[in-house]
């Protein structure tokens, strides 16, 4: 932190300024000039609330599909597929047993459990070959995506979360004061904030694994440097089924999330998809930090844009994705993995 | 040996064998001994879906791109046709004539393609593939929005192609020879592309870009000017498309045919031009017959599971299958002629032997 400070002082205090003016813009009441411009003062919150929160929707799914191609150089197009899978089988499963976090977990690990079938019988066969098992993960979306039609029909489907996530909660974010002199709190769903808690505590959680497990380092060894790890006596097949398990578990996992939050129907899959496409491409294949920053990036970046421009917030954030492009081929926290 | 030295052309270097001929002579009499369903729903049908693969297999075959964004710029070229031509929806249909409706098209098409190659350039192999396919889903998502311009979930129908010379050209048989003619069109130009110094330059890029930009060779600039060509092959059938459609509508240019595009070039061969059209056909009478086998619902799982076989045992596609069959066949032969000493007799047979 400090080394940072003191190498890139102009960054440091433009960050600064910014969190400065962004906390000013969410604790203080609004002036009438600052209204004029930019609308309610409720709606700006509640937009970055729900930027927030979808941020952290999309954290929970790109997660995954930046660790599974950090470590196999696989991009698995059938992640989107696999959050919907998790989505439905923890639907059916909060249905028949009426728990909420029964369902949470088995979708979990019975997602896990296909992307590790898929691994051990699919992309073992074609290690090395990263456009052919592309091509596989496409095939593979596409079957489970029209068996998942057959099954679940064009239905849309709304889970409930357990009561005590279940209402609103009162914000100590005054949003106007009214001509009485008493102060109106902002309310948000709570719900939604435990979405993105629950998406910073895997986040966290992601990063103990990664950072001070063994295993964790096994993983960031193959990230580096696949047959040096090998040859070092790891498992290294082992190592790849259980970060595909940890993947695609981790989509299931937000499929049940986001499909409380939001709803769940077909195509949910494809939009899920482009998120992460796109959360992986601004942030860098491969970093699970890109991945946070990207998701943050998108979900504000989306909300606000349908807050504010509806008809064109596809575009936002399809901007920010040829900008970062256009500057940083590999994503912002991604390394120069095309030279290797 | 001397039969194929008489057909040969200056272009060519492997001669036109006698089994084009009879192809062509074949697709130019189909519509004589076929119904309408054949000539319009199968054959045309066919060959649009097969020129905008084929513009993804002159991509992926000559310069190692998967773009998944050509069915978009066919899209966009299709829409263009709608909004500045006319329409009966009531939106947008500006009138223009025809003629500067079809040349806006193409040439939007290729400059959307342009730039899609612009974005994915400085990026390779699956890089490419999933920025082209945010492309092509972010296109999709903000036609469905836009009710202005694309008009929004509904999108236009009512597009006609004009009537000229007397003929409306959307009856089956005129329809059919006017996809006939742009097909194999696009065939020959992909051919001659893939043989002038640009295209040897683009498959040199391909094999070895690094080499290549030492030599002194503008890579990005070759790779977007690829991106440049494919774009106005695409948008062309896309123009046809939608004259075949009569409509277009964010459906259209769904992920569902985006990647329908890419199973069609895929499991036809992405090696040979011909590949897509392989594909095309067997696409086509899978999508129109494969109810009589399965409920009609269930057509995306033969077709994903068809995709999957193919990826997954012939990655060169129903041609490299057919290479291999071929290969199989004709080495069991000359085995047989060497044991019965013929080879000696013959040298030609042993070429056969160094190149399998």
């Amino acid at each position: 932190m400090r080394r940072f400070i003191e190498q890139h002082t102009f960054w440091s205090i433009v960050i600064l300024l910014f969190a400065v003016i962004l906390l000013w813009l969410i604790f203080a009441v609004w002036p009438q000039w600052l209204i004029e411009i930019f609308g309610r003062k409720k709606t700006f919150v509640n937009t970055l609330l729900n930027g927030l929160t979808l941020g952290g929707l999309y954290f929970l799914v790109a997660s995954g599909f930046t660790l599974i191609f950090g470590l196999m150089r696989n991009v698995n197009l059938a992640h989107g597929s696999m959050y919907l899978l998790g989505a439905y089988i923890g639907y059916e499963v909060a249905d028949t047993t009426g728990s909420w976090f029964l369902g949470l977990a088995i979708a979990f690990v019975v997602v896990a459990l296909s992307g590790m079938l898929m691994q051990t019988l699919v992309f073992r066969r074609m290690e090395g070959d990263d456009i052919r098992q592309t091509l596989v993960t496409i095939a593979i979306s596409i079957i489970v995506a029209d068996l998942m039609l057959a099954i679940w029909t064009g239905t849309t489907y709304q889970f409930t979360p357990p009561d005590w996530l279940f209402g609103a909660a009162q914000l100590p974010v005054v949003s106007t004061i009214r001509s009485s002199g008493d102060a109106v709190y902002i309310k948000y769903p709570i719900y939604r904030l435990a979405v993105f808690f629950a998406a910073v505590a895997v986040g966290a959680a992601l990063w103990l694994f990664l950072n001070r497990t063994k295993i964790g380092m096994m993983i960031r060894a193959g990230v580096n440097d696949r047959d040096m790890l090998s040859a070092s006596g790891v498992n290294v097949q082992l190592v790849f089924v259980l970060v595909f398990g940890i993947g695609a578990g981790l989509a299931g996992f937000a499929g049940v999330v986001g499909g409380t939050a939001l709803s769940i129907s077909p195509g949910e899959d494809v939009r899920y998809l482009l998120a992460s496409l796109i959360v992986v491409i601004v942030g860098g294949l491969g970093s699970v930090p890109g991945a946070a920053i990207g998701a943050l990036l998108i979900g504000l970046a989306e909300q606000f844009g349908l807050a504010y421009f509806p008809t064109y917030g596809v575009v936002v954030t399809f901007l920010i994705m040829v900008i970062v492009l256009a500057v940083r081929p590999q994503g912002l926290m991604g390394s120069s993995w095309s030279r290797q | 040996m001397s039969k194929q030295r008489w057909f040969s052309t200056s272009w060519s270097d492997t001669g036109l064998h006698p089994g084009i001929i009879v192809v062509a002579v074949f697709l130019i009499a189909y519509p004589w001994f076929t119904s309408d369903f054949f000539t319009f729903q199968i054959g045309a049908y066919s060959l649009i879906l097969a020129t905008i693969a084929l513009s993804l297999m002159m991509l992926a075959g000559y310069g190692g791109m998967i773009s998944l964004a050509q069915l978009t710029a066919a899209g966009l070229a299709g829409y263009t046709v709608a909004i500045l031509g006319e329409n009966s929806v009531g939106v947008m249909g500006l009138g223009w004539p025809w003629w500067l409706t079809v040349i806006i098209a193409i040439s939007f098409a290729a400059i959307f393609s342009s730039f899609v190659g612009a974005i994915s350039v400085r990026t390779e192999g699956i890089y490419t593939i999933m920025i082209t396919l945010a492309i092509a889903v972010a296109f999709f998502f903000f036609v469905r929005q836009n009710y202005v311009i694309f008009n929004g979930f509904t999108g236009f129908a009512g597009v006609e192609p004009p009537t000229l010379f007397g003929i409306y050209w959307r009856n089956p048989t005129p329809f059919y020879y006017l996809t006939l003619v742009i097909a194999a069109l696009s065939l020959a130009a992909v051919f001659y592309i893939s043989r002038s110094t640009f295209g040897l330059t683009l498959q040199a890029i391909r094999d070895n870009p690094r080499r290549m930009r030492s030599l002194g060779f503008n890579v990005p600039f070759h790779r977007i000017f690829a991106y440049f060509l494919s774009g106005i092959i695409a948008g062309t059938a896309g123009v046809l498309l939608v004259w075949f459609n009569g409509r277009i509508s964010p459906g259209s240019i769904g992920v569902d045919v985006v990647i329908d595009i890419l199973v069609i070039a895929v499991v036809g061969g992405l090696r040979h031009p011909i590949g897509p059209f392989l594909g095309a056909i067997a696409f086509v009478l899978l999508e129109n017959f494969a109810i009589d086998l399965i409920d009609r619902e269930r057509f995306n799982t033969v077709i994903g599971l068809a995709f999957l076989l193919i990826v997954l045992f012939s990655p060169d596609g129903m041609l490299g299958l057919w290479h291999r069959l071929r290969n199989k066949f004709r080495t069991a032969r000359e085995n047989r002629m060497a044991m019965n000493g013929v080879n000696q007799i013959d040298p030609h047979s042993q070429e056969s032997f160094d190149n399998p």
